[in-house]
């Protein structure tokens, strides 16, 4: 089993939903994020005042998935996510040791 | 305030003896009330009154930190109300009650001989009472812009309270009072450029020089939390400165009507400036900026609203939007005070540049009602406006200065260090805005 952590931008959220849903993934999270990369901040203007905005909002899903489905998701993710303008975001993968259902105590990939 | 009281129109007073033959000889000797100028001014009363509540308090409050949001408003409602009482125990009494030069005595303290039957001009008094009262709330609620985020709940309100006391209402007699030796030297100010904003402007610069800067500015990130807010503040502000401008004809006539036109002529004029302004030099208009030019336009167009004509109004909505504009995005970072939502930079700035544009776009020749009687060039005129402008900014710098200095040393000004990190809701008022 893998990990899928993405990080998006907001608002390419639903279009990664539906192309999720497409090749069968059956449920996601997702966590509202703040954070910076190539991309780095903006500034913002008040009155002369310039700040500088460090951190911009992005969307970071995850998603539990057995290891033949895995590549076909990530390419679905990174499609659907893709404008290809600087701040995209990033997909990480990473092992996972263990899933259980907690509704009935399935383990492993029936848990998924 | 103008001081002028229109005759009772003949056909008012024949129509009076029609109806009400027993009352027409005692109509025609003692001054009467006339009830269309009275309808007016009662309205004009409660849109003042909507500028500070919920108003200035909206627009200031959208530009602190998010924990500092009910401070702000809080800071407003209970200026309105302290400012309230005292106005009734002395201050209308100080500041109208008399004839003196320097101030109105305490003739009327208590609203002593203030009754149902008081008769001022051709408005009942009881409503040039509350009307002028307005005026007292917003003049040191707008102080309030200086020392935002960091100034202690109780000094607040006795800073607030002796201010009005010994700044707001002396200088409303000398410029509005009868008597008041301003007014009597021809200095133009229709309905409070020098009295209302150039004074808490003043006030504002020397609050934040004596409070110091809030920690972290400038180089923490203190953005404006909610310019929603901000934006539905500026637009009762302008509303109700039609109460302000309009209402300080204290009749309901031709110049009122000039004045209503003239106001909403300069504040486009100056929130187009500075929005254009801002677009030229930083590439993109924006929303603190066309609110904040309004309200320059606003204050500028402030002692001109009964003198200048609808051309006029547009270089002085302009003149102010421009110069405040470069006040609060030059000047405060050049000289580094934290005058923390611009109460000078924009009312202080634009006050001024109102006040002596009036002294030129007053004259005829430029299509204004005409210079005072002691002018007799618009040279001469700006000097007199200068000189009022010029004795403002002394007296109330210098008499701010030492009300805040001595309640420095009695109680002190600033909450602690922590509290202010906590953020004022919290720390003052066990509250906060947001549950989010």
């Amino acid at each position: 089993m893998k990990l899928i952590a993405a990080v998006i931008k907001p608002f390419k959220l639903d279009e990664v939903r539906e192309a999720l849903s497409e090749v069968g993934v059956q449920g996601i999270t997702v966590t509202e994020v703040k954070g910076f990369g190539r991309q780095k901040g903006h500034t913002e203007l008040y009155r002369g005042a310039e700040y500088v905005v460090d951190f911009l909002p992005k969307v970071k899903i995850e998603i539990a998935i057995e290891d033949t489905n895995l590549e076909e998701a990530v390419e679905a993710i990174s499609k659907a996510a893709h404008t290809g303008k600087i701040g995209d975001g990033k997909i990480f993968v990473t092992e996972l040791e263990q899933a259980v259902r907690i509704r009935t105590g399935e383990t492993g990939e029936d848990a998924l | 305030m103008s001081k002028k009281y229109l005759p009772k129109p003949a056909w008012l007073a024949a129509a009076g003896m029609l109806a009400l033959p027993g009352l027409a000889f005692a109509q025609a000797n003692t001054p009467s009330v006339n009830a269309g100028n009275t309808a007016w001014m009662l309205t004009a009363t409660a849109l003042v009154l909507l500028m500070t509540i919920p108003g200035l308090a909206l627009f200031y409050g959208g530009m602190v930190r998010a924990k500092n949001t009910l401070s702000v408003l809080m800071q407003c409602f209970a200026i309105c109300c302290l400012v309230t009482l005292i106005w009734v125990l002395w201050g209308y009494s100080v500041a109208f009650g008399g004839q003196g030069a320097y101030w109105g005595g305490l003739s009327k303290a208590f609203m002593a001989g203030v009754g149902v039957d008081s008769v001022s001009g051709t408005i009942p008094e009881t409503v040039f009472s509350t009307f002028q009262l307005t005026f007292a709330i917003i003049t040191p609620a707008l102080i309030v812009g200086a020392f935002v985020e960091r100034m202690k709940f109780s000094a607040m309100l006795w800073f607030i309270g002796i201010w009005v006391t010994l700044v707001y209402f002396p200088i409303a007699h000398w410029v509005w009072g009868s008597g008041g030796w301003l007014g009597g030297d021809g200095v133009q100010d229709f309905a409070g450029g020098t009295v209302v904003h150039i004074n808490a402007g003043v006030a504002g610069l020397v609050c934040a020089l004596v409070l110091g800067k809030r920690s972290g500015f400038p180089r923490t990130m203190m953005r404006p939390h909610n310019l929603g807010y901000t934006l539905v503040g500026a637009s009762m502000l302008w509303v109700g400165w039609f109460g302000f401008n309009a209402g300080s004809e204290l009749a309901a006539d031709g110049v009122a009507g000039m004045a209503m036109l003239v106001t909403q002529i300069a504040t486009a004029a100056a929130a187009l400036t500075w929005m254009f302004v801002e677009w030229g030099s930083h590439g993109k208009p924006s929303v603190l900026g066309i609110c904040s030019g309004a309200v320059a336009g606003l204050v500028a167009i402030t002692p001109a609203s009964g003198y200048v004509g609808p051309m006029g109004a547009i270089v002085v909505g302009a003149g102010g939007g421009f110069f405040a504009y470069y006040a609060v995005t030059m000047l405060k970072t050049r000289l580094g005070y934290d005058d923390s939502l611009d109460a000078f930079g924009v009312h202080g700035v634009a006050g001024i540049v109102g006040a002596l544009l009036t002294g030129v776009f007053s004259s005829k020749s430029l299509g204004g009602a005409g210079l005072s009687d002691n002018a007799s060039s618009i040279i001469g005129q700006v000097g007199i406006q200068a000189l009022g402008v010029g004795v403002t900014i002394v007296y109330c710098g210098v008499v701010t200065l030492i009300i805040l200095k001595v309640l420095e040393a009695v109680m002190g000004l600033r909450v602690s260090p922590e509290d202010e990190n906590t953020g004022l809701d919290l720390a003052l008022h066990d509250e906060s805005a947001y549950d989010l």
